[in-house]
């Protein structure tokens, strides 16, 4: 059963003669109203530039995607983009993300946020949308640093890593997203880095496009509280699957790559599998009908009938 | 007058089966036309332990389990040993004569052991089927309701199970017949069929007739009933239903859904709503919708978890940080709850806040005859000023004069008069914008992403608090019941609306003391002009609520600089019953207290 998209049920209109012609698609479609207020040099800018031209590259009309974020640094960045957009709470952007797409599962929805944000403190949803299956693209911009509140240990931090609240050093072990996500049962699993920005259009594509849930973890450097793990440092150390023949449908390898890190960083598509439905193709609520939230509301009579007969 | 009103209890541990009897006698009531509360005290376990399950009918509306018991069920030795002793003569007691021993009894009660070995042979739930035979039998109603009753009820364990059970319960009520004494009034017939209801059933059915397209909830007693009626139901009316991994995830995922244009819903316990707090405040920052029910259980923590309390109103008023308009109701009633929640979907939709529902595990567990007319699922249904796609249904036809992408026309935060904002849902062309909980500017942009602006935030704050100014026009004042000029008012809020009005006929019958009665359901707006004006013309004014410290009373004396002459007040988990608010107005009439303390006597 197919549905119909957005553009199959509504018809052209014609504009009035003060409001913006639809123009072409460019890149500066996506631009937003607001400049980034970003550190300069921050990683940001680059998974920002990276997820339009990815949009861009796949013709996506910017009011048929919603970028949903959670509270830091990275859940700015719907504010710089011309799609719909929410910003919600911290760790709760896949939360309101899920709802969204389950309401409206014509849209292309990405959620965008920082390792605190979805690792931390939105861990518990973190883990579940992985598991459901939900078909949205997770985009995390992880400088391993909680930036916004000025330099304090994140989840992804290293260990003896020193920071504001780890002034000895921190003594606790790191999260891996990518063997997380992989034992999670997330069905499209990737890294980036923001230094390496034409692959991560390509890694963000590939996930926009992948039927099911998508992690792309991005190493997005913080360049003003995270000083060990810079551009510099990062630079010589990641190196790109796609350029070493890495079989993302081999589940052991994609472990093992997952779990690389020190000298050789693997970036690149670790993990992708296509054979398992998502949680909208297995509720056959949204089989037909098209998108919920464009349902008629209300109770037919003979349904309702039925309903009050069950009470007598 | 009522010419029958008679209650039944059924109590044993829990797995004995109390709920089906008890199913199978409010069924047989109500399609006799006769009105029923059904009211169940048990503890959280699920083996073991002590279930009371109370079925009170009458001819005329009954809105609580009353005052006392005509028919006992014991399915155990404890049963007997709690409950016999407050049986009052006239009543009877109808037991297993192989098992169980009645103790000490009040004159007149009429013991009625059976042979349930000789009756019901080795069926391990075969007792509870002849005990109810036997009842129906002294209350004078026909075996064959009964027959019909439990082939329902059967249906789905096939023709053995039924017939084994209608052969048990037709031994039963030969044997009543012979060897007990019927009551002297017999069960009459209504008007008509009536059906029967709990509060979450009325809840989701109110959901439903709103056009609930999303329910989101996680498990928490007592407001569960609510997510298995959706579930149940999902695929028959199209209703999305996920249960969440926690109570965070239920409200930001509604949160979702209600901003992509759906109306959404969910429904909670007190300890479900404090984690749902802070996304409550993102629906007031964002101005989407949502309507959230809170089943007040005792609390605090845990709490206990099957027993009701009216001591989650504070929590609710302040739910969430900052300071936001939001419209909260107390439901009075099982058809109340139905026909609150298009109504509360009708005003959010409107007023783009969030509506927040302060029912109890009283009424939303509890179980009511309800006459099919009152539950009428064609309701009105007003979306206010949402914008959809073109094309698109979701009853919100408004025509989109827009079309680019990067229409700066369209400003999601407007700053109108009314404070309300034309919301467009994500997917439609040309109205393109961020919803943020950071404060933003008329088109959404974070304030912070520019310069923080003192004008601009007071602008925001002002035009969302505008909103509520017509609110309190659009919903009903509460209205004094009784007369005028009475001795006492009597003040509640939400559940407790049946019971008390039962308790001014029976002062104003057997005590000849003059009471009226205000019940206040709307808690935000709170019409406070009003109730002023009547509370001020009282002589006396008590107030009623299942709360240690009288959250009601001191929210009253905030909103109208009211204070009441006396209290009662209930917080041992079990629900008011007429005599004990009857007792505690005679205790403070006669100026022997000021806040009373109903002591509960039925040890459940």
């Amino acid at each position: 059963m197919t549905t119909a998209t957005i553009s199959e049920v509504v018809p052209p209109v014609p504009a009035p003669a003060t409001a913006p012609q639809p123009g072409e698609l460019t890149k500066d479609t996506y631009k937003g109203k607001i400049h980034p207020d970003w550190c300069p040099g921050c990683g940001d800018f680059s998974v920002l530039s990276a997820l339009q031209t990815a949009l861009f590259e796949l013709g996506l009309k910017p009011h048929q995607v919603a970028v949903i974020s959670g509270i830091g640094c990275s859940s700015n960045l719907p504010g710089f983009i011309n799609t719909y957009g929410m910003h919600t709470l911290h760790g709760r952007g896949i939360a309101v993300g899920t709802g969204l797409k389950l309401a409206n599962h014509d849209l292309k929805v990405i959620c965008t946020g920082g390792d605190g944000d979805g690792y931390g403190i939105g861990g518990n949803h973190f883990l579940h949308i992985m598991r459901r299956n939900v078909d949205l693209t997770y985009i995390v911009m992880d400088n391993q640093i909680y930036g916004l509140t000025t330099g304090q240990v994140s989840p992804t931090s290293v260990k003896g890593m020193k920071t504001k609240t780890t002034p000895h050093g921190s003594v606790e072990n790191p999260i891996n997203p990518i063997p997380l996500a992989m034992v999670g049962g997330a069905t499209y699993i990737a890294r980036a880095f923001s230094g390496k920005q034409k692959h991560m259009v390509e890694i963000i594509k590939g996930a926009i496009q992948h039927k099911g849930f998508s992690l792309v973890d991005v190493f997005s450097p913080c360049v003003t509280y995270n000083k060990d793990n810079t551009y510099q440092w990062f630079n010589p150390r990641v190196k790109i699957l796609e350029e070493q023949g890495h079989d993302p449908t081999d589940f052991h390898k994609a472990m093992d790559k997952g779990y690389m890190w020190g000298d050789e960083i693997p970036i690149g598509l670790f993990w992708k599998r296509t054979d398992l439905p998502t949680l909208e193709d297995l509720e056959p609520v949204l089989h037909e009908g098209g998108p919920l939230a464009y349902r008629k509301l209300g109770i037919p009579e003979d349904q309702a009938k039925a309903l009050i007969a069950e009470l007598m | 007058m009522a010419t029958v009103d008679f209650a039944i209890g059924i109590g044993g541990e829990a797995g004995q089966g109390i709920a089906t009897p008890g199913d199978i006698l409010a069924r047989i009531f109500a399609r006799r036309g006769l009105h029923l509360n059904a009211y169940n005290a048990y503890q959280s376990i699920i083996r073991g332990g002590h279930t009371f399950l109370t079925i009170r009918a009458s001819d005329q509306p009954v809105t609580n389990m009353g005052d006392k018991l005509d028919v006992l069920i014991p399915l155990n030795q404890d049963t007997m040993n709690r409950h016999l002793k407050l049986l009052r003569g006239g009543a009877c007691v109808i037991y297993d004569g192989d098992k169980l021993k009645p103790g000490e009894h009040a004159a007149g009660v009429q013991l009625c052991p059976m042979p349930m070995k000789q009756l019901c042979g080795t069926s391990k739930l075969g007792g509870n089927t002849v005990a109810i035979a036997a009842t129906l039998q002294m209350i004078g109603i026909e075996f064959e309701p009964l027959e019909q009753v439990l082939t329902r009820q059967f249906k789905k364990k096939g023709d053995a199970v039924i017939a084994e059970n209608v052969n048990m319960a037709r031994a039963g009520y030969e044997y009543a017949t012979t060897n007990f004494k019927a009551f002297p009034v017999k069960a009459p017939r209504g008007a008509k069929p009536l059906g029967i209801v709990t509060g979450n059933q009325a809840t989701a059915l109110g959901g439903a007739a709103a056009g609930v397209k999303f329910y989101a909830a996680y498990p928490m007693s007592p407001s569960t009933g609510v997510l298995m009626w959706m579930a149940a139901h999902a695929r028959q009316l199209g209703i999305m239903v996920r249960q969440v991994e926690d109570e965070i995830g239920v409200m930001n995922m509604v949160i979702g859904a209600a901003h992509a244009g759906c109306r959404a819903m969910c429904a909670t316990s007190g300890g479900g709503f404090a984690l749902m707090s802070e996304a409550i405040g993102m629906s007031g920052m964002i101005e989407t919708p949502i309507v959230c029910v809170d089943v007040q259980r005792a609390g605090p923590a845990t709490g206990v978890p099957t027993k009701t309390e009216q001591g989650d109103l504070w929590q609710i008023l302040g739910a969430g940080q900052g300071d936001y308009p939001r419209i909260i109701v107390a439901p009075t009633s099982q058809v109340d709850l139905f026909k609150i929640i298009p109504e509360l979907f009708n005003l959010v939709d409107k007023y783009q806040c969030p509506g927040l529902v302060l029912a109890d595990l009283l009424i939303s567990e509890g179980t009511s005859s309800v006459d099919p007319a009152e539950l009428d699922l064609n309701v009105k249904i007003d979306r206010g000023e949402i914008i959809f796609p073109n094309g698109t249904s979701g009853n919100g036809e408004t025509p989109n004069p827009f079309g680019g992408y990067n229409d700066n026309a369209y400003l999601r935060y407007k700053n109108t008069e009314s404070g309300i904002s034309p919301r467009a849902v994500p997917g439609t062309p040309g109205h393109i914008h961020i919803a943020a909980t950071d404060e933003h500017d008329e088109d959404g942009t974070l304030i912070s992403d520019e310069f923080t602006n003192p004008a601009k935030r007071r602008m925001m704050v002002e035009k969302r608090a505008r909103k509520m100014q017509t609110v309190l026009s659009q919903i009903a004042p509460p209205k004094l019941y009784g007369p005028e000029n009475a001795q006492v008012t009597l003040v509640g809020w939400g559940s407790t609306e049946g019971v008390i009005r039962e308790s001014i006929a029976k002062l104003a019958g057997d005590e000849g003391i003059v009471a009226n009665h205000l019940q206040i359901k709307w808690i935000v707006p709170f019409h406070a002009d009003e109730i002023a004006r009547i509370l001020g013309r009282s002589k006396r004014v008590i107030i009623v609520e299942n709360n240690y410290s009288g959250q009601f009373a001191r929210y009253l004396r905030s909103e109208t600089g009211f204070k009441a002459h006396g209290h009662i007040r209930k917080y041992d988990g079990e629900p008011f019953m007429p005599h004990h608010i009857v007792d505690a107005v005679k205790e403070q009439i006669t100026g022997r207290a000021e806040v009373s303390v109903p002591e509960h006597e039925i040890l459940v």
